[in-house]
């Protein structure tokens, strides 16, 4: 027999307040385990951005177009390496509600500006080859069980063809990854030319351009080259690094970290109050206990590690539990294409750690210290 | 017999709100190696203050405790603690047995304060309730034993680190006529046979018979002592 032995058995002496107990901490290791990893999710679009990736948008707002003109006029800018274009399409499957992100591309330029979407030679030959050939991320190809061969119609909820229909013929020619498992694989990009030549209205317009520069350090430089020789014209623009651009896109949300943090730190305050008061209540009631340990020549300070040592126990136990099922819905979650994909990182998983072990030693050591400072004498009298 | 325990003018009291209370003004006492001695006296005569002091958890406010050559009283809390793990057994008078573990546990208790090994722990553990007569309830938890088992438990627990000397507070004031003779005849057995000095706290003259002497308290004084044939 140990300490430890002791410990564990003090701390399941009373197997339903400890279930409680540990339920209680479980739920706010769980919500915060599934926020932090929605939230890190949310922010790895901001991460991945490239620091060598511009992004041109009409200067009233993004949803306005640009002239397709604009492409040439900026690739002959210097310290370019490459320049896209792409239109946001309004893409859904069979039904309004199953939306689609689709983006209409210049495919050569596009897999040149955007390099870390990654495709197999054969993919990529058969995309630049075909007009009507689509590459799909591969989260979407696994909630639509699209694979290569297949053809599809996708619908538009913005543009029609000249026939009236807003669905539009593809042939499924590849599925992308990311090169980083958080990259966005929940997206399809078809052919600028294919979409230009078919739709009704907004023909030679673009929506937006990504471009990629020499050197991140001549970001500012480009920037301002763009957006001055536009200036003063009927479509001026405004160019962006594509990190600012991802995180201005994100905030239009709301402040998420500020709604998540709030959350996440209401369910811990809550847990603080609930284990804090357990933790005073199970060792209040072992006073005479105590006595008789202190009594046997058992240590102030050792039965002051004891009781600590139960506080972190439960914290621990009940968080890694909360850690583990949060590894299991974030799992579900990211079956769904729509939510961006979470992972429940080695970084999140350390500051859950250094939580359980704040939230053991914050609620154990007023408990602990009223053991450390029990009079034998008045612990025997209480009993 | 050389002396164990000397008490030298022994001053105890303690504050009460405004009001100073005294429970020894001037006590000195000696006990030998290998006496069993019963304290008797009315509640509030400083019975269970005296059996304290002996055992290191109350201290003197003056005067000297010594235990075999050592003076106690000016111990740090820390020592006394030690000391008590090394030279003390406690028998109480409601066992004091820790609910969640089951006798051999119990019994283990006092040997975590040792460098014992594990095997060694429980071979000490074996003997010790060998010798209660309860070998055959070691695994057995507090909850499923009688008050007589309880206590046979915790003398067990008493004497397995093997103490110089047991201090027992009203060991057989929670149990019955019969019950308490056998934990008498029990602390009497330990006495003669395993030489431990035992000082017992009783109400009960019957339970002093047990003892070779017994020292009457009154007031904080010793109004009498008498010698058990």
């Amino acid at each position: 027999m140990k300490d430890l032995f002791l410990v564990f058995k003090n701390l399941t002496r009373k197997p339903l307040r400890l279930f409680l107990t540990m339920f209680a901490t479980f739920v706010a290791f769980l919500i915060y385990g599934t926020l932090t990893t929605f939230e890190d999710a949310i922010d790895a679009g901001v991460e991945l951005s490239a620091d060598d990736r511009l992004v041109v948008v009409n200067k009233i707002n993004f949803t306005q177009p640009l002239p397709i003109s604009y492409v040439n006029r900026v690739e002959a800018l210097s310290n370019i390496t490459g320049v896209t274009h792409l239109n946001w399409f309004g893409g859904y499957y069979q039904d309004p509600q199953q939306q689609v992100i689709t983006f209409a591309a210049d495919p050569e330029s596009f897999l040149t500006v955007y390099n870390e979407l990654l495709l197999s030679d054969e993919e990529r030959t058969a995309w630049l080859q075909n007009r009507q050939g689509l590459i799909v991320g591969e989260a979407l190809a696994d909630q639509y069980g699209w694979k290569v061969g297949d053809r599809i119609p996708l619908n538009s909820n913005i543009f029609s063809q000249a026939d009236g229909s807003s669905a539009w013929e593809f042939d499924v020619v590849g599925v992308f990854t990311g090169t980083d498992e958080q990259a966005n694989t929940a997206a399809t990009y078809f052919h600028y030319d294919y979409f230009n030549e078919t739709q009704t209205f907004g023909r030679d317009y673009i929506g937006f351009m990504g471009v990629r520069t020499s050197d991140p350090q001549l970001n500012e430089q480009v920037i301002k080259s763009i957006d001055d020789m536009f200036a003063n014209t009927p479509f001026e623009t405004e160019t962006v690094p594509e990190k600012t651009f991802n995180k201005a896109f994100i905030e239009q949300i709301g402040n998420l970290s500020l709604i998540l943090g709030a959350v996440v730190f209401a369910a811990f305050f809550i847990i603080l109050v609930i284990v804090g008061n357990s933790m005073v209540l199970a060792v209040r009631e072992r006073t005479g206990e105590i006595g008789v340990l202190k009594t046997l020549g058992f240590r102030s300070e050792r039965i002051f590690v004891m009781v600590l040592a139960e506080s972190l126990l439960l914290a621990i136990a009940s968080g890694a539990l909360g850690l583990f099922v949060t590894s299991l819905v974030v799992n579900i979650l990211n079956s769904i294409p729509q939510l961006p994909v979470m992972v429940l990182s080695t970084d999140i998983i350390l500051q859950a750690f250094g939580i359980m072990v704040l939230l053991g030693l914050i609620t154990g050591i007023i408990p602990a210290v009223n053991a450390l400072r029990l009079n034998i004498i008045t612990a025997l009298s209480r009993q | 017999m050389s002396v164990l325990f000397e008490l030298k003018n022994v001053v105890k009291g303690f504050v009460k709100g405004k009001e100073k209370i005294s429970i020894f003004e001037d006590l000195n006492m000696t006990i030998e190696e290998g006496d069993f001695v019963a304290i008797m006296g009315p509640s509030g005569s400083g019975k269970t203050t005296l059996l304290n002091m002996l055992g290191g958890v109350d201290q003197p406010t003056g005067g000297e405790v010594w235990f075999d050559g050592e003076r106690i009283d000016s111990l740090s809390e820390g020592n006394l603690a030690k000391w008590r793990a090394n030279n003390v057994g406690f028998i109480f008078q409601f066992y004091n047995l820790m609910p969640m573990l089951n006798a051999a546990r119990n019994v283990e208790l006092p040997l975590l304060l040792t460098k014992l090994s594990g095997k060694q722990r429980k071979k000490n553990v074996e003997t010790a309730l060998t010798l209660v007569e309860l070998a055959d309830r070691a695994k057995h938890m507090p909850s499923e034993m009688s008050g007589g088992q309880q206590q046979r438990v915790a003398i067990a627990r008493a004497i397995v680190s093997d103490p110089k000397l047991l201090l027992c507070d009203e060991p057989t004031g929670d149990l019955d006529r019969a019950t308490a003779d056998e934990i008498l005849r029990m602390l009497q057995l330990l006495n003669q046979k395993f030489n431990k000095t035992i000082v017992m706290v009783t109400h009960d003259p019957a339970a002093a018979k047990y003892a070779k002497r017994t020292i009457h308290l009154d007031k904080g004084e010793f109004v009498e002592e008498e010698l058990v044939a």
